[in-house]
């Protein structure tokens, strides 16, 4: 169990690190005409570019962050590793199902 | 001559006394030269206060029995002169710290012991005794880093000094790992992959934070810091290879 989610840890990590440059560049460049919600859905809504980054961006969040979050919450609030585990699982999954949701939503699947 | 003593300088000594922390007692003993850590708890021991207990055996920094906290830093006290850690003619002596204390300055080290078996140490051979000794270069890469690992005292003190064990008791600790680290490069050894398994179960060397305490009060220089971060790293590959 534990040497698993350490390599899944050190992959995310690995996977999110260019996403992390390319989405504060993407931030950089996509405020150049000025920040409204309408321009910035005329260019998500539909990217087959915008869509499956950010989809992949949100996986990698919501596996690693669960599996540092466990680990905080086993050695500062000495909870045990399978309520650890039980909780960090739960809130993995709901991070996904925000982040997907999210992405549908800017994406335009949702409207 | 009772004009001399009073003139003598003094050291005021704090002692840890009991089981609980905070409890302490103060003890003025004559200040001497190449007076060592040690050398003052003996003294209060057999001239002040023969109800003291505390732990040695060799004093002369082998057997790894002395390590105490001195002014709130886990030390070999037999090799810690008072001259290098008082602090304004004061020095406060505890307990180590992350074990349970049985009386005084003597901690219950079973647990530390324990988590060296739990971590992979026990070494099985190959090799019948009609075999003749294995022939292990000393220049060989595994021979130097099993080498760079080994003359570990087993004195508790990077235990003591390491936060990840004081926040998880089930962290196996640095010099249990160090050891296992040793064992994984010992050529002789029949199952290296076992100790990789064990060292990185439950809270094994995975969940060292790499901050470096247990290498920096290490009284013989080692860096179990290293020795861990070595069983990370071949543990992960293993892994990634498709044999974890």
């Amino acid at each position: 169990m534990e040497q698993p989610l350490f390599a899944l840890q050190r992959l995310s990590a690995m996977v999110m690190a260019p996403f992390v440059l390319v989405h504060l560049a993407v931030i950089l460049y996509a405020v150049r005409g000025g920040l409204t919600a309408a321009e910035i859905l005329s260019r998500t809504q539909g990217s087959w570019l915008w869509i499956p980054f950010y989809s992949l961006f949100v996986v990698s969040v919501a596996v690693h962050v669960p599996i540092g979050l466990r680990n905080i919450l086993i050695e500062w609030a000495r909870l045990s590793r399978g309520a650890s585990s039980v909780f960090c699982l739960l809130f993995g999954l709901l991070l996904l199902w925000m982040g997907l949701r999210a992405v549908a939503a800017v994406g335009g699947f949702l409207s | 001559m009772e004009a001399t003593e009073t003139a003598q300088r003094t050291l005021t000594v704090r002692i840890a006394r009991g089981t609980e922390e905070g409890n302490f007692a103060t003890y003025e003993v004559p200040w001497r030269e190449n007076q060592t850590v040690l050398d003052v708890v003996t003294e209060v021991q057999r001239r002040l206060d023969s109800t003291l207990s505390y732990r040695f055996a060799c004093r002369v920094g082998v057997c790894g029995s002395c390590a105490m906290t001195v002014n709130g830093k886990p030390r070999w006290t037999c090799r810690t002169h008072v001259s290098r850690v008082q602090e304004d003619g004061v020095i406060v002596i505890e307990p180590l710290r992350n074990m349970p204390r049985i009386k005084d300055l003597v901690v219950d080290m079973a647990e530390f012991f324990d988590k060296w078996k739990k971590a992979g140490n026990t070494f099985v051979g190959t090799a019948t005794r009609h075999d003749p000794p294995a022939a292990v270069s000393p220049t060989s890469k595994k021979r130097k880093m099993a080498d760079a690992a080994i003359e570990c005292i087993n004195c508790g003190v990077c235990y003591a000094a390491c936060d990840v064990v004081s926040w998880d008791k089930d962290y196996l600790g640095p010099a249990a790992l160090n050891r296992a680290w040793t064992l994984f490069n010992d050529e002789r050894h029949a199952d290296p992959k076992d100790v990789l398994k064990k060292a990185t179960s439950g809270s094994g060397c995975n969940a060292c934070h790499t901050q470096g305490n247990c290498m920096t009060h290490c009284p013989v220089s080692l860096s179990p810091t290293g020795s861990i971060a070595g069983l990370k790293k071949n543990a992960l590959l293993q892994f990634l290879k498709g044999g974890g």
